[in-house]
């Protein structure tokens, strides 16, 4: 496997090519904040908290670190004050539908987010994906799937068919829902699957 | 089928229907989609019926595409006199027919007019004057449903010039010579993009047309497509000759009906005559084309969106931080070009580099079409060069404001551009100064507005477009245009706070800072520009509950003047909602919780009374009651 060296937050870093810009950062510790990213599922880059500054020259630019892979020569800065500011203002919706997330809790607090000023509600469904990644990706199932677009998206059990032979042995997309509303959500849907 | 076999065929095809096209008289009737809502087909009808009637068999009748001045379509020009006839209706037909075909003279009150001025030729009318038509020139002489028509023009000459007289990397440096970049609204260098996707390992590589032109009140890909498709088909074909690709694909979007069949016509035309599929004129370059319909999402029209939903997929954008050149479509290298960008390249072929950098600035070469619309006189498509100012294309072109109005802003580059105040009419349009000036080239949208426009209402109209036309996959864009959304709707209501100005900037920050896509990182445009340049409106919104462009419904009240009122009863019989009370012969008043703010009783109030007036604030209207 080729080596590959970049600089994060002024560290010079060994990496595997294949490897991205947030694994890379987290094999230093460094703590970046992410929500949709999964070490089984591929980057998806919905979630935008593991945003870092790209500095090439006099250029800079915020990417996502989960689908930014490393090449040789990169000077990342994984807090800058741009980043800083991108992040709290993710956080700022975030946070708000996110009370059981201790890690969210914790970014909050962090960057400084104590309250919000945004008024929809998410319903508890931050529209991650991962438990629609999960089944798509790792358990090859397409049992839920993303409808509707823009504010109108939502995850849905598609097709419910797939119920008895699949979902109700697996329900593993109950246990990676980051808002931990998604067990109750299934229990809901479940009995009208049954009858 | 008789195919094409060498270039010399082609040069063959093309001296016969050029020889051909000399004869006789030749009627070309706009059948866009301006003139074609106009009635053109009528006027067609019309047009075949009379000339048969007549016996005048040597008089060819073409439907072509769009001729640009859609203000007054249908629009019929009779060759080779060049006489251009405006507003034209089936009944005007035998008139038209008797006085210009048969005895060349002019049906006068049909042509374009201005200060007792007849201008009787196409070229002459000032609409047309000021501009410099390249990638529209065609659209008036062409029938975009027959290859032959376009070969006759000296279409496919610049494949034939690629094909046997310049290498790959020959076109690429004519192109890079040029200077073209792209006009899809990035402005990237076209020639960098071909050049990396030629120089891509694998060799498998794609070369895609991007049309899916969806800002409001664009329509010049649309009119590219339907009015001349080949000059786009061969301008991919010698992108492809390039790049080194086999294959291609056009991406028109599905409300575009007409430019979809047009394209789909050409290709197989292009077919039939051995200009797509195996050793083009009897060259080793081999290429096919397919056609991708869209599903009717606007941000299909970001890059990898697009090739998303040409795969198969669901067209969202993806998080990808390989360059298309290296990993596009179905992971090979590809080169995605917008449709005006494509139809550039035969003209850059056929008659050099120099000759097509002879129009623009030294930073952005050649002409770009923009869709004039909005409160300007005369509406339509218009090609200028690149670096004309603001104030050509909207007053010489445009003809300058409708009703007398005075200007106060031109919105450039759909959703993701910006609102250009009256103090920088004289900038140059080109990519970098409307950049700096908070906006961008865009497509070439171009809505032109006076001051019965209030710009927080505008920035709310593109705001909610783009809440619409988010995938809603980021948090960041689904989440903030959305509440981007509610407080502008709150402002126009009169609802604003003290510190949604601030929560608007963070938002706009927010979006151009974390979003997935172009859509998102540039989806606050509209609101930071007219910020910049009009946040004094915001405020009196805001603070004082008044639109000084009286346009939002909820902060203005009409009001009629009881000293100016006769009575006479106009506007009470026109209110839809009853709200307007008195008895004739005395003064009239408006029931304020009863209006619906539709305007009608200021419309019909005759000019000499002037009694009813329009408001803001409402609040103000208390005072005058008072008195």
């Amino acid at each position: 496997m080729n080596s590959i060296t970049l600089t994060i937050d002024g560290k010079s870093v060994e990496a595997r090519s294949g490897e991205t810009i947030l694994d890379a950062a987290r094999s230093l510790g460094i703590d970046v904040p992410t929500l949709c990213h999964h070490k089984d599922l591929l980057p998806h880059g919905s979630c935008r908290l593991c945003l870092v500054e790209l500095k090439q020259g006099a250029r800079s630019q915020l990417v996502a670190s989960c689908g930014y892979y490393v090449k040789n020569g990169l000077t990342v800065e994984t807090d800058s004050p741009r980043v800083q500011r991108a992040r709290k203002l993710v956080l700022e919706i975030l946070f708000a539908s996110l009370h059981e997330n201790t890690d969210i809790q914790r970014y909050a607090r962090r960057y400084g987010v104590s309250r919000s000023r945004y008024k929809r509600s998410l319903e508890y469904c931050v529209l991650c994906g991962l438990c629609v990644r999960y089944c798509q990706e790792v358990k090859k199932a397409d049992c839920i799937g993303f409808v509707g677009r823009g504010v109108h998206r939502e995850v849905a059990w598609i097709p419910l068919s797939r119920y008895d032979d699949t979902c109700k042995k697996c329900m593993d997309c109950q246990a990676i829902c980051p808002t931990g509303v998604f067990p109750s959500n299934w229990g809901m849907a479940s009995p009208a699957v049954e009858s | 089928m008789n195919k094409l076999a060498s270039a010399q065929d082609l040069e063959n095809l093309r001296q016969r229907v050029a020889e051909g096209n000399k004869a006789g008289v030749t009627l070309s009737l706009c059948c866009g989609t301006g003139c074609g809502a106009n009635g053109s087909k009528k006027v067609f009808d019309a047009l075949s019926a009379e000339l048969a009637k007549r016996g005048l068999r040597n008089v060819t009748v073409k439907r072509t595409g769009c001729h640009g001045f859609c203000e007054r379509g249908p629009i019929l020009i009779v060759f080779p006199s060049e006489i251009c006839y405006l507003s034209v209706t089936p009944e005007r037909i035998p008139e038209i027919v008797s006085k210009t075909v048969e005895n060349g003279l002019v049906v006068e009150d049909l042509v374009w007019r201005d200060g007792g001025k007849l201008f009787a030729r196409h070229s002459e009318i000032p609409f047309y004057a000021h501009q410099k038509r390249r990638l529209l020139a065609n659209n008036t002489v062409l029938d975009p449903t027959d290859i032959n028509d376009y070969i006759g023009c000296g279409g496919y000459a610049a494949l034939a010039r690629a094909l046997f007289s310049l290498t790959p990397q020959q076109v690429i440096e004519e192109i890079r010579k040029a200077g073209l970049r792209g006009r899809g609204g990035g402005g990237f260098p076209t020639a960098t993009k071909w050049e990396a996707t030629r120089s891509a390992a694998d060799p498998v590589k794609y070369v895609v047309v991007n049309g899916d032109e969806g800002d409001p009140g664009a329509y010049m890909d649309r009119s590219l497509l339907e009015g001349n498709p080949h000059s786009v088909l061969e301008g991919l074909l010698i992108g492809a000759y390039a790049v080194g690709a086999a294959q291609g694909y056009f991406y028109i979007r599905q409300e575009y009906p007409l430019a979809l069949e047009n394209a789909r016509r050409a290709i197989a035309q292009a077919e039939e005559k051995g200009l797509l599929g195996d050793n083009i004129l009897g060259s080793p370059f081999s290429f096919r084309v397919g056609i991708h319909q869209g599903a009717g999402a606007f941000v299909s029209g970001e890059s990898s969106a697009l090739l998303s939903a040409i795969e198969g997929h669901v067209g969202e954008p993806r998080l990808k931080y390989v360059r298309m050149s290296e990993s596009g479509l179905r992971g090979k290298p590809t080169t995605l070009n917008n449709v005006e960008t494509w139809a550039n390249v035969p003209l850059i072929v056929a008659k050099g580099a120099d000759w097509f950098s002879s129009a623009g600035t030294a930073a952005s070469t050649g002409t770009k079409i923009f869709s004039l619309v909005g409160k300007v006189r005369n509406t339509g498509l218009v090609e200028v060069p690149m670096g004309a100012t603001l104030r050509q294309i909207v007053f010489d072109i445009g003809g300058g404001m409708q009703n007398g109005k005075t200007f106060k802003a031109v919105q450039t580059g759909g959703p993701s551009g910006g609102c250009i105040p009256a103090q920088h009419l004289d900038a140059k349009v080109d990519f970098d100064t409307l950049a700096g000036l908070g906006s961008m080239m865009g497509s070439g949208g171009m809505i032109v507005m006076d001051d019965d426009s209030c710009m927080v209402d505008v920035a709310r109209y593109f705001v909610d477009f783009l809440k619409e036309e988010s995938c809603g996959k980021c948090l960041p864009c689904r989440e903030g245009i959305s509440e981007m959304s509610s407080i502008l709707n709150r402002i126009v209501k009169g609802q604003g706070k003290p510190d949604d100005l601030d929560f608007l900037e963070d938002i706009a920050v927010l979006l151009s800072e974390a979003s997935l896509c172009g859509l998102g990182s540039s989806a606050a445009n509209p609101v930071m520009s007219t910020l910049r340049y009009f946040r004094k409106e915001y405020e009196e919104h805001i603070f004082q509950k008044r639109c000084s462009a009286l346009a939002c419904k909820s902060l203005i009240a009409f009001h009629i003047a009881a000293a100016k009122c006769t009575g006479c009863g106009l506007c009470r019989k026109q209110c839809p909602v009853c709200a307007i009370g008195g008895v004739a012969k005395s003064a009239h008043r408006i029931d304020q919780a009863l209006c619906i703010k539709c305007g009608v009783c200021l419309e019909v109030c005759p000019s000499k009374f002037g009694a009813v007036t329009k408001m803001s604030p409402a609040s103000s209207l208390a005072n005058l009651q008072k008195q």
